[in-house]
């Protein structure tokens, strides 16, 4: 993504509606979490918002800045915890996890892509060349009148030779395995984490699929 | 091809214990063991044909595909590459038309890398067939492989003269042995065994174990176990049957010592073994020799006759009614075999696999029978200690470090070779008797073994307290790039690991990318920590003593020379890990998308 | 005969040359392996059951009871050591859980929850070992085989004694190797047994996999702690 035009304006540089002082104020005591997904399915995030009741236990400590369900697109302030599912996979993938790193006192790597690669991992097993032949030359839902076009665009995230887990390109701080955890299991941790405990999954509620 | 192989092992006994003599047979015979073969091997012995795969995969010479008319293995050791051997390697392309790994395209040869061949003094040096060629140049390369093209055999090239491949003539043409000093024990001249033996069989065996235990002699292997005590073990254990053991098997790296006893004083280690067997109460021996050692085959099965025709060896010993006779077992290729239960397995035709303990060799070994197994330096000791007594023997060397040992020293130093030395020797005096005028490292015991600095450990003294050096000494001077050394060490571990338990299979090549890491400056403190942690695992949880000691080369030079490491970790700039390689995760998207659109346009 | 020994202080009886691994489970001190199986000779690959006996560092599938023995299981330092080996054997593989079908009944992935494992410490290497589905009833997933030895050892042609599994190769290139005709013989109750011994995916059943829903199967049930402190599995 070298390519910096001109003419662009990015989604983060728009202007935003203001938010009410008071509201901005209360948000501003807690612990700023941030979120984001990187190459996976998202299913985490939606695993996080399975924790029901307890998400409002939560709120009352921590308040989500940069994620899909705030539709924030950039870490407004240093944040305490940066909550990140899904592997690399992409040049943007790196980017992001960069920011994320920069601007986040701990990184929770949480579910099977982050902590190992999951599924998108798979395609470590085949050259990045035959993955790419396969999806864009022998496809069969190629349109059969023309040459196959190839993605290889300034304008396009570079996708990265294998699959990396989180900790393989930054330093991780904690971990969730599971595909996805289980949203219970995504609250204890946090919870310990606001609470100054110590970090712990044990074995009945450890899950890796 | 099968009612051959048939004939072949029927020759044999066709048992289970005998397939890695069958299967050097059929290599011999066709060059290399074809699946017809292990076909038909599996129905003579019952066993299915993958399990008869399972050995011939294990064994680093057994060949699974057809191979050259002549086999070269060139010895590709850390004491190789400091004499030569990339050029050799050159010549040895160049000359046979072959790449490494593969064959020439006439069929004639073949090239094939190998770990210390046991002539770290003479290096580089490679196999072929049943011989070896030492002290290789580009120029004795191209000489050699010019005169296997004219149809020379191997052995007629390297033995010239046409000495019996059963005479110390033949075996003295082929290698040196390169003797430095003369010592109170070993290599001495026109013994009389007939009276050393005749002596032992005149005594109570538990005589002549309290002889050896009064001589405080403890395992040349390098694990020090007390000779004696292992011997009043084996005494006492019931069993139908009971065995001796000589491990030939010299694979640590930078050792020769056993060759040039094999070589110089046969008959000490074959008497030391009928010591051992009459202390014990056995009547078979096995002197299992590493593949390496082919070329002293013939000579040593001669020895042994000629012991059996003077009555030493066989039915009825000296008329004492004790019966003892030997077999020698070639290895096929692989470093764990000088473990000892991993040598038992294989003696007995299976892989090279270390059992688990208990029981041990001296409860259950060979054959499930009580079975000691010894190095050949501690058999030629024990033929010297049953001549001049244990006292005498216990009165060199220090209180726990009784006698002397054999050291081979090669590397940066005027005169490689063997000495032997009295425990107690600091290693500063070892250094300077050898003539080592700069060194800056030293390689105690091998891979295995501790790499200690010469200016800072000069006083550290040869014992079993303190260097309990198994043989190996390796010397590199300031010109040698000791990271390059470990990393190839660490390679030596990852090929010779056996893969039977967790910490060792695994934590060789882990360990090995964190050596790659520091070489390539983009480790970081972590790294070293993480060396320091995995190191701990392997030697705690590992099944031998491989596994135990195969981090050591990290481990020890990050003791010994610690600025080597420090000056080449990074803190990193930015977000992003030092080991994480940017270049190399953005490049494959781009080199993919190249190809294909050659491929499309 | 009866002596005493003490495991992380607590005072117990034993029979001499009793295995250190089984009574501990018989005391409620559940040690974690993945190659032992009881009432089994012991095969001591994967080295996870790894404790202090004496101050030294063995695993306990090995350890037979003497006298007096102090063993420690729960040192945090052992106690890490056996997580390491188990997280060794995620990074060598691909066990790719949320995939596999054996998940839900696989031991590797049951002691590594056991152990509190959330991420292996060893780099993911992804190896590529190619499948074998030659056989009738079975197939092998190479690349979760941790070479733990119980089908190479324990499974055996009915009629010959003949091995039916066995490694081909050694260290890090060895691979699980699988003879199909002598595999063809066998009775569809040993091919099960053969893949239910299998402590991880490599060894699957054909036609068996994901029949029982999350939640189901056989570890959300009951975890392997909790069946090898059980009174039946003696």
């Amino acid at each position: 993504m070298s390519h910096r035009g001109k003419d662009e304006v990015l989604s983060h540089h728009l202007p935003r509606t203001a938010m009410d002082p008071a509201v901005m104020a209360v948000r501003d005591e807690k612990i700023h979490v941030a979120m984001i997904g990187l190459c996976g399915c998202w299913g985490c995030t939606l695993s996080f918002l399975d924790m029901d009741e307890n998400l409002l236990k939560l709120l009352e400590k921590v308040t989500i800045t940069r994620a899909s369900f705030t539709d924030v697109k950039r870490i407004p302030r240093r944040a305490a915890i940066g909550f990140v599912e899904g592997g690399v996979a992409n040049e943007e993938n790196i980017e992001t996890l960069e920011h994320f790193r920069e601007n986040c006192d701990v990184l929770i790597s949480v579910g099977a892509c982050a902590v190992w690669g999951g599924v998108p991992a798979m395609r470590n097993l085949v050259p990045l060349e035959d993955c790419l032949r396969e999806a864009y030359v022998d496809s069969p839902t190629r349109p059969l009148q023309q040459a196959p076009t190839i993605p290889y665009h300034e304008d396009i995230p570079r996708i990265t030779t294998k699959v990396y887990p989180l900790h393989e390109v930054v330093q991780i701080d904690y971990f969730i395995p599971g595909c996805p955890p289980d949203g219970q299991t995504i609250f204890k941790v946090l919870d310990d984490l606001v609470h100054g405990r110590k970090f712990s999954i044990p074995a009945h509620i450890n899950r890796f699929d | 091809m099968n009612s051959e192989t048939r004939h072949l092992t029927f020759s044999n006994a066709p048992r289970e214990q005998n397939l890695i003599t069958m299967l050097w047979e059929i290599q011999r015979r066709d060059g290399w063991i074809s699946g017809a073969n292990v076909k038909a091997l599996a129905e003579i012995l019952n066993m299915s044909p993958l399990d008869v795969d399972e050995t011939v995969s294990f064994y680093h010479f057994f060949r699974s595909t057809p191979s050259g008319k002549h086999q070269i293995y060139l010895c590709d050791s850390v004491i190789a590459r400091m004499n030569g051997y990339e050029d050799v390697r050159a010549a040895l392309e160049r000359e046979t038309g072959a790449r490494f790994g593969g064959l020439s395209g006439d069929g004639l040869f073949g090239l094939e890398d190998t770990p210390c061949v046991g002539l770290s003094d003479q290096e580089p040096a490679m196999m072929i067939d049943d011989v070896v060629f030492t002290r290789l140049t580009p120029e004795s390369v191209s000489d050699i492989v010019a005169q296997l093209r004219t149809g020379k055999a191997p052995a007629d090239i390297a033995n010239p003269s046409g000495y019996n491949s059963g005479t110390l003539d033949y075996v003295n043409t082929i290698v040196a042995s390169n003797i430095r000093n003369r010592g109170p024990i070993f290599f001495k001249p026109m013994r009389d065994y007939h009276a050393v033996l005749q002596g032992v069989l005149a005594r109570h065996p538990i005589e002549i174990i309290e002889e050896i235990t009064a001589s405080k002699l403890r395992g040349r292997g390098g694990a020090g176990f007390l000779t004696g005590l292992k011997w009043r073990l084996a005494n006492e254990a019931d069993g139908a049957e009971k065995f001796i053991i000589c491990n030939a098997d010299e694979g640590e790296p930078g050792t020769f010592k056993d060759r040039v006893l094999l070589t110089r004083s046969p008959g000490d280690v074959l008497i030391g073994m009928a010591v051992a067997a009459f202390a014990v109460g056995a009547r078979s021996g096995i002197l299992y020799l590493r593949a390496e050692y082919r070329y002293l085959k013939d000579y040593l099965e001669r020895q042994i006759g000629e012991f059996r025709e003077a009555g030493l060896l066989g039915a009825d010993i000296l008329g004492s009614g004790f019966t003892f006779d030997i077999r020698i077992q070639m290895g096929a290729g692989a470093y764990i075999c000088g473990d000892e239960t991993a040598l038992i397995e294989s003696c007995e035709g299976k892989r090279g696999t270390p059992r688990v303990k208990p029981p041990y060799p001296i409860q259950a070994g060979y054959q499930g029978m009580p079975t000691v197994v010894n190095n050949v330096e501690t058999f030629a000791a024990v033929s010297r200690i049953v001549e001049e007594g244990g006292r005498w023997f216990a009165s060199m060397g220090t209180d726990k470090s009784s006698g002397t040992r054999l050291l081979s020293v090669s590397g940066d130093c005027a005169r490689p070779g063997i000495y032997e030395i009295e425990w107690g020797m600091r290693l500063d005096e070892v250094l300077a008797m050898v003539g080592a005028s700069r060194p800056m490292a030293v390689q105690v015991s091998g891979p295995s073994g501790e790499c200690v600095s010469a200016a800072k450990d000069g006083g550290r003294v040869f014992c079993y307290g303190d260097l309990s050096c198994n043989g190996s000494l390796m010397i590199f001077d300031e010109s040698r790039d000791l990271l390059g050394i470990v990393r190839h060490f660490m390679d030596f571990f990852v090929e010779e690991s056996c893969g039977i338990c967790t910490p060792c299979r695994s934590g060789c090549v882990d360990m090995r990318a964190k050596v790659d890491r520091v070489i390539a400056g983009t480790a970081a403190q972590q790294d070293l920590d993480d060396c320091d942690n995995w190191g701990k695992l392997m030697r705690s949880t590992s099944r031998c003593g491989l596994g135990t000691t195969a981090a050591k080369p990290i481990l020890t030079t990050m003791k010994s020379f610690p600025e080597l490491y420090r000056d080449r970790l990074t803190a990193g700039d930015g977000p992003l890990l030092p080991s994480f390689d940017l270049k190399k995760a953005l490049q494959g998207h781009e080199d993919a998308f190249q190809v294909l659109v050659k491929e499309t346009h | 005969m009866a002596t005493k020994l003490s495991i992380d202080g607590k005072e117990i009886s034993a029979s001499e040359g009793e295995t250190l691994i089984d009574v501990a489970a018989d005391n409620g001190v559940y040690i974690p392996s993945l190659c032992y199986m009881r009432g089994r000779p012991c095969l001591g690959t994967c080295r996870v059951c790894s404790v202090v006996v004496n101050g030294s560092i063995m695993p306990a599938c090995t350890v037979r009871i003497s006298g007096d023995m102090v063993v420690e299981v729960a040192k945090p330092e052992v106690a890490d050591m056996r997580k390491a080996l188990v997280e060794a054997n995620f990074s060598e593989g691909n066990h790719n859980c949320p995939s596999c079908e054996k998940s839900g009944r696989c031991e590797l992935q049951a002691v590594a929850y056991e152990v509190e494992m959330v991420v292996s410490r060893f780099p993911y290497r992804f190896p590529e070992r190619e499948r074998d589905q030659a056989a009738r009833l079975i197939f092998l997933e190479r690349d979760r085989c941790i070479f733990c030895q119980r089908c190479v050892e324990f499974v055996r042609d009915r009629e010959t004694g003949r091995k039916i599994f066995s490694i081909h190769g050694r260290g890090t290139h060895a691979r699980i190797d699988i003879d199909v005709e002598l595999a063809d013989r066998m009775p569809p109750e040993q091919a099960r047994e053969a893949a239910e011994m299998c402590p991880v995916g490599c060894i699957i059943e054909k036609g068996r996999g994901y029949n029982d829903p999350i939640g189901k199967r056989k570890f959300d049930i009951r975890s392997i702690r909790e069946r090898a402190l059980e009174e039946d599995n003696k």
